[in-house]
């Protein structure tokens, strides 16, 4: 009996660390074709890549159920994809098609989908910490157990009105994760010289619960999420987990000549080094779960599926003109 | 059987507001009251004394100095199946959420296709003459009204406040109601007992008359039933209209009115320039231009920060007199 519970609990083990290769290489995958497309001038506005930090979005992800909230960025694109986003909906809202997400209307940046708990990503740094503690105050409230994370990078530890959330989510006891991704840079400039102190610190001083966590190990910031998701869903309130990465691209494609704020020899160290498909995939050879061909082939159905997701939004119609005035007011 | 007859008693405009956030919580467990000393104290205004004793402290909840903080989980809370009224004590302090209100709660649903709904209330405070200086005396009311995806509601008596916060609450989108300070305690009028909504976007006409149009809003809807009472003895028979939203705006009726009258003020507590006495003067000279007998005139508060000194003060804020004065010489009196 204890035997086949193992075997189940192994067969289960297996199924999530492949899925979370997988998803990862969505990620990849999806950005790189979103660097295509702006690159060669079929997307508008502007394309903030999530790219080297895909295991922070997955590993966070996979510890919550499809109902859990999430509040994302202007680098959103991975939470959104790790949360259930479909890829084709998700391209098509990226160039403003009206079978985007968002009918066209929010853009890269605004990402919104009930569907799967995304309380949308925000384009003002910072913008979705209340958001998110006021989603794990109606889950309380309601009863319902939902647990909400609220995904941010290191750029607004700057902003107030995150500690005013986080004061107010200890105080209340909120089952709200805040998830801050650090991947060394507030757009161009380094963490060193915006944020002061320990950045730990920020959340154990409210007494939260707070745990620096490898943000290239998938395996890592999944275990670490779901004991702080497992918390909070408990009734034991939040949690911070400070999730150490780093941005491969620049602050957005644009962003090509970055020599003036960081090193060549940087980027190759945590590229070469430090990527988290990379390691993920090593490690799942390791474990004998997948070949190298097993991970070939998951790489190249993700291709066709995200070649297929371009092409449903690049054929896709823009939205009516008229279409303009609808959805100011519910 | 005849129906029993509905009570109408006189209550001040904080108790109509009252009353109407009570009846509200009776009727939907998911409304919630968050701010700064909202429960035992009732507000440093006391308007919602005694509403703690009813529904607890789970729903009428007394948060940290921190109105971007309350307000931004207003947000979320909204979003996620409650329905907050979130409490800014002083209008001024709405300076501190305007991300949350303008850049948030106003933009989601939009952003989000349709997708997203932040059914919420935001009630501040507005209006001067309390000797509260410059931080705790304005009336902000022209901002929200300028951000697509708000609402905005201006009441001026206890009967509209209690309809038209009844109808915020209910609303499925991010409503702004701003309560003049003055008001709760010295405007008194009839409010019928239970359940009555009046919709935003409908102006009422708080007097008929023949001769101007007095548009009023919140507690300049009294100086200008104040200065119609003055003309009404040199032979000037004014209509005050009140907007009582100035998002959604009932144009009709402020075109028709100044189309009948020829003539037209608009008194506005806020400060005079950019404000809402722009808008409306707009609106009405762009609808009833062939109607009128001359320009549209505005009355709004001296463009300056909000005095300490009660004579400086004073001098800030439109009176009857004025009203009546600039009345008279558009009236040829």
């Amino acid at each position: 009996m204890i035997t086949q519970t193992k075997q189940a609990a192994g067969v289960d083990r297996d199924a999530l660390v492949v899925r979370m290769y997988r998803q990862m290489m969505a990620i990849r995958l999806f950005e790189e074709r979103v660097n295509d497309l702006y690159t060669r001038a079929l997307m508008p506005g502007l394309a903030h890549l999530y790219i080297g930090e895909e295991a922070v979005a997955v590993g966070v992800c996979e510890a919550l159920t499809r109902s859990d909230y999430i509040t994302s960025t202007h680098r959103g694109h991975g939470h959104c994809l790790a949360k259930g986003a479909a890829p084709d909906r998700m391209f098509a809202e990226l160039l403003g098609k009206k079978a985007g997400y968002c009918k066209g209307k929010g853009g890269s940046m605004h990402i919104a989908d009930p569907a799967t708990g995304n309380l949308g990503a925000n384009a003002i740094v910072g913008g979705g910490a209340g958001i998110a503690t006021g989603a794990a105050f109606s889950a309380k409230y309601l009863g319902t157990k939902q647990v909400s994370v609220c995904f941010f990078g290191e750029g607004a530890l700057g902003q107030g009105i995150l500690y005013e959330e986080m004061n107010l989510a200890q105080l209340w006891k909120l089952p709200v994760i805040y998830a801050c991704e650090n991947n060394l840079y507030n757009e161009y400039t380094h963490c060193s010289e915006s944020t002061a102190g320990d950045m730990l610190a920020r959340a154990t001083a409210f007494g939260i619960a707070a745990e620096a966590v490898d943000g290239q190990d998938v395996r890592a910031v999944h275990a670490a999420a779901s004991a702080f998701v497992e918390r909070a869903r408990a009734g034991e309130g939040p949690g911070f987990l400070l999730l150490n990465t780093y941005r491969y691209r620049g602050h957005h494609v644009g962003d090509i000549a970055r020599e003036y704020y960081r090193q060549k020899q940087e980027e190759q160290f945590w590229t070469s080094e430090r990527d988290p498909i990379t390691l993920h995939g090593q490690w799942l050879i390791a474990q004998g779960t997948v070949d190298q061909a097993g991970l070939d082939s998951i790489t190249s159905e993700i291709a066709s599926e995200m070649d297929r997701a371009v092409e449903f939004a690049v054929n896709a119609p823009y939205p009516d003109v008229s279409e303009v005035g609808e959805d100011v007011y519910a | 059987m005849p129906e029993a007859a509905v009570q109408v008693r006189e209550l001040t405009f904080g108790e109509a507001i009252r009353e109407a956030l009570a009846e509200e919580m009776r009727r939907d467990s998911r409304i919630v009251l968050l701010g700064e000393d909202v429960a035992e104290a009732g507000t440093t205004f006391k308007v919602l004394k005694g509403l703690v004793d009813e529904f607890g402290t789970s729903r009428v909840i007394d948060t940290p100095i921190s109105e971007p903080g309350f307000t931004g989980l207003g947000v979320g809370a909204a979003m996620t199946g409650l329905r907050p009224i979130v409490d800014i004590m002083f209008g001024d302090f709405l300076t501190l959420v305007m991300d949350q209100v303008v850049n948030q709660a106003a933009k989601v649903h939009y952003m989000s296709g349709g997708a997203w709904k932040v059914p919420m209330v935001v009630r501040a405070t507005m209006g001067a003459t309390r000797r509260s200086a410059a931080q705790h005396s304005q009336s902000l009311h022209a901002w929200p009204s300028h951000v697509p995806g708000l609402k905005v509601v201006i009441p001026s008596t206890p009967y509209d406040a209690k309809g038209l916060m009844k109808t915020a609450i209910r609303d499925d989108n991010p409503v702004v109601f701003f309560e003049d300070k003055i008001s709760y305690t010295k405007v008194k009028g009839p409010v019928p007992e239970g359940d009555y909504t009046i919709p935003f976007g409908v102006a009422d006409i708080k007097r008929q008359g023949r001769d101007i149009t007095l548009v009023g809003t919140s507690s300049m809807v009294q100086v200008a039933l104040g200065a119609a009472a003055m003309l009404e003895e040199i032979g000037i028979s004014a209509e005050v209209v009140d907007p009582r939203t100035t998002w959604p705006l009932d144009e009709k009726t402020l075109i028709e009115s100044a189309k009948k009258t020829s003539r037209a003020i608009v008194i506005d507590e806020g400060s005079f320039r950019y404000g809402v006495t722009g808008e409306i003067a707009s609106v009405i000279a762009e609808g009833a231009f062939f109607d009128l007998d001359g320009p549209v005139r505005r009355i709004g508060a001296t463009h300056v920060p909000i005095p300490f000194s009660p004579p400086l003060e004073d001098a800030t804020v439109p009176t009857e007199r004025q009203v009546f004065e600039m009345a008279r010489t558009m009236c040829n009196k």
